[in-house]
């Protein structure tokens, strides 16, 4: 009894030691003091290109308030976490950071004062940011105007609020990286690479996560519900959902620089992703992306047959709908208009095994980004104070089986879950 | 200034128009998503919560659309609606609604005693000086139709709306750009007198020149932030 209690004991210490270890690994010497020096004007423009890349200021600034100065919530199933105070601060914000404690929270998941950092800071991407880009970032930060805003703490749920449950998780799940170049590629692969598995953090949503929000391949890109958003991003590995390996290059670097396609147009988080992010990034980088997510391997999963048919008075109901609010844009047989309404025959987004886009912008509405390339967008008019959730759901259901769309119906029921959950 | 002209030519290009739908490539088009709420052409919804935006001065439309995508004014539908625009557009759209010239219906007929009326009209034209409360008119225009660029009219809006917004000022739930007028006026005013002064102005018909005035007579000596161009504002 006493040799199974002590063996037992012995498992128990290796397993927390690896778990330690697994914490503390790849992390050097720290430099405790900030750079003496101010930044070099050439690495805060160019830390300043990186942040856009890096889409920091989206969930570093809360509504309104002073950019980076933290504050914005961050609403996961484990609880709220608080984005925090990236302005150089002194006592409030990362004033008193050194470039290595910077480069430390990005690469490693760990903040100044030691504590492991929770994922919703994307550094499973972050980490492999190269140092020289790490630290034109701090210097830009470095040169922003200081905002007092004291961090406000996490609000998480036990065990997921406790350090030892996030060590468990990155033991599991995050591994400190680093961008490795692949010479069977070419340099611009290598570059998109770069950008959209690092900086870009582009699978903090388009991943599929298990039930501990990870995924076995935090790279992943196979879509998924983005957590707590009710907004599904689409696989970038499908041909049916969001892939692009048949697009031609110039249109994927549209759609990132303008928000709209040919034939489609970016809408709720993603038209922010296009709005704060890669609108500003150099053609270059936005080309690269472009051959890497061309590039992705796809997987050809057949489309099956709906099982559920809707019932004609579903139907009726449906079709009397869509001609009294829809047709006046998308057209009587869902051909859309150019350049203004994306078409919903054959629409990739209308036949998603996944509707809760096409709730969200029925109910909400919603307008691609207003960016350089496409300056005056074209609305969606939010239908949540018009429509009822059976309504919702017909005229989804209409538009799902017409004009050669052949995708599955939607229930009242789960248009209400997400009317809800939407608090629309 | 070039680079929104080429991107303006560059759209026109590549619209094709098709026979089925009747697009036209204007704001009235761009702007159906605000209508469906708003009424045709921004003439105020059915249910007096979505109120009449066709013909407010543009500098007001335009704080009312930044305070509700920066959080001073809640209501999740605007905000998530106007996350992705851009302050240039957001001000585009604000002088297509402040340049629609459209006809007023009749007000409805006033439900409440001529008193509590009296009253309403008492504070919207005098003010009352002992409660620190000023007239309506000495910032809204002696017509009440608003003041160039960014003070609203105050008639042709539902009694709902008005009590809404009073209220919602009061709680601080409704905020404008600081220094924050409003907010300081509808405190000092008692339940009774939110109410009178809600009732008389939902009361009243718009006048023959239902447009916002040039200027002002003379100062109103209060500071409202949201009564200044925006480049004279800073950020609060």
């Amino acid at each position: 009894m006493k040799r199974v209690f002590a063996a037992t004991l012995l498992g128990a210490l290796i397993l927390v030691g690896l778990v330690w270890f697994l914490n503390l690994r790849g992390e050097g010497e720290m430099r405790q003091t900030p750079p003496p020096a101010p930044p070099t004007s050439d690495s805060v423009a160019r830390g300043a290109y990186l942040a856009r890349a890096g889409n920091c200021m989206t969930c570093h600034t809360e509504r309104g308030g002073p950019p980076f100065a933290g504050g914005r919530a961050i609403e996961t199933p484990f609880g709220t976490v608080y984005a925090s105070n990236l302005t150089p601060d002194k006592a409030s914000g990362i004033g008193n950071w050194s470039a290595d404690h910077f480069w430390r929270a990005l690469h490693n998941g760990r903040g100044k004062d030691g504590r492991l950092l929770y994922p919703a800071f994307p550094y499973p991407n972050y980490t492999l940011v190269t140092r020289q880009d790490s630290d034109a970032i701090f210097d830009y930060l470095r040169s922003l105007p200081p905002v007092q805003r004291p961090n406000t703490e996490h609000r998480l749920r036990w065990p997921y609020s406790t350090q030892a449950a996030l060590a468990v998780w990155r033991a599991l799940y995050f591994t400190p990286g680093a961008h490795e170049e692949d010479r069977k590629q070419s340099a611009e692969w290598n570059r998109g690479a770069y950008l959209v598995r690092g900086l870009g953090h582009c699978s903090a949503c388009h991943i599929s996560r298990n039930l501990l929000g990870a995924s076995s391949d935090m790279m992943d890109l196979s879509g998924g519900l983005i957590p707590m958003q009710n907004w599904y991003a689409p696989s970038l590995t499908s041909p049916t959902e969001a892939g692009v390996a048949d697009w031609e290059l110039p249109q994927i670097v549209h759609l990132l620089q303008t928000g709209v396609a040919p034939r489609s147009a970016v809408l709720g988080p993603m038209a922010e992703v296009v709005f704060r992010s890669t609108q500003y990034l150099e053609p270059a980088d936005l080309r690269a992306m472009a051959v890497y997510l061309k590039a992705l391997p796809q997987s050809h999963q057949k489309q099956e047959a709906p099982s559920q048919v809707m019932s004609a008075r579903m139907a009726e109901r449906g079709a009397k709908l869509y001609d009294q609010h829809c047709a006046q844009c998308h057209g009587d047989k869902g051909e859309g208009v150019a350049g203004a309404y994306p078409p919903l025959a054959g629409n990739r987004a209308v036949n998603l095994p996944v509707t809760a886009n096409l709730v969200q912008v029925v109910l909400n509405g919603g307008f691609p980004p207003a960016t350089g390339g496409n300056p005056r967008p074209f609305g969606m008019p939010p239908f949540a104070t018009v429509l009822s959730d059976a309504d919702v759901a017909a005229v989804i259901s209409h538009i799902r089986s017409s004009w050669g769309n052949r995708a599955a119906p939607v229930s009242e029921f789960s248009v209400s879950q997400q009317r809800d959950s939407t608090g629309s | 200034m070039r680079k929104y002209l080429c991107g303006l030519s560059m759209a026109a290009a590549i619209f094709s128009v098709d026979a089925a739908v009747q697009f036209h490539d204007d704001m009235a088009q761009r702007t159906l998503a605000c209508t469906v709420c708003h009424g045709k052409e921004g003439r105020a919804g059915p249910d007096g919560y979505y109120p009449r935006i066709a013909g407010k001065p543009a500098g007001y439309l335009y704080n009312q659309l930044l305070n509700f995508r920066d959080g001073r004014r809640r209501y999740g539908l605007m905000a998530r609606l106007l996350d992705p625009l851009s302050d240039a557009y957001l001000l585009e759209i604000a002088q297509y609604f402040a340049s629609l010239d459209l006809p007023y219906p009749a007000p409805p007929t006033p439900q409440l005693p001529d008193a509590v009326l009296r009253r309403g009209q008492l504070l919207a034209r005098e003010g009352d000086a002992g409660a620190k409360i000023p007239a309506c008119v000495r910032c809204h225009g002696a017509a009440l139709t608003g003041v160039v660029p960014a003070t609203p009219g105050l008639l042709g809006v539902s009694r709902d709306y008005l009590n809404a917004q009073l209220g919602a000022w009061r709680t601080g739930q409704r905020q404008a750009h600081a220094p924050d007028c409003m907010a300081q006026i509808a405190r000092q005013l008692t339940p009774e007198d939110l109410t009178a002064v809600a009732a008389w102005l939902a009361a009243q018909p718009l006048p023959t020149d239902p447009h916002p005035a040039q200027a002002l007579p003379k100062p109103p000596g209060i500071a409202c932030g949201s009564a200044m161009p925006p480049a004279a504002r800073t950020q609060p």
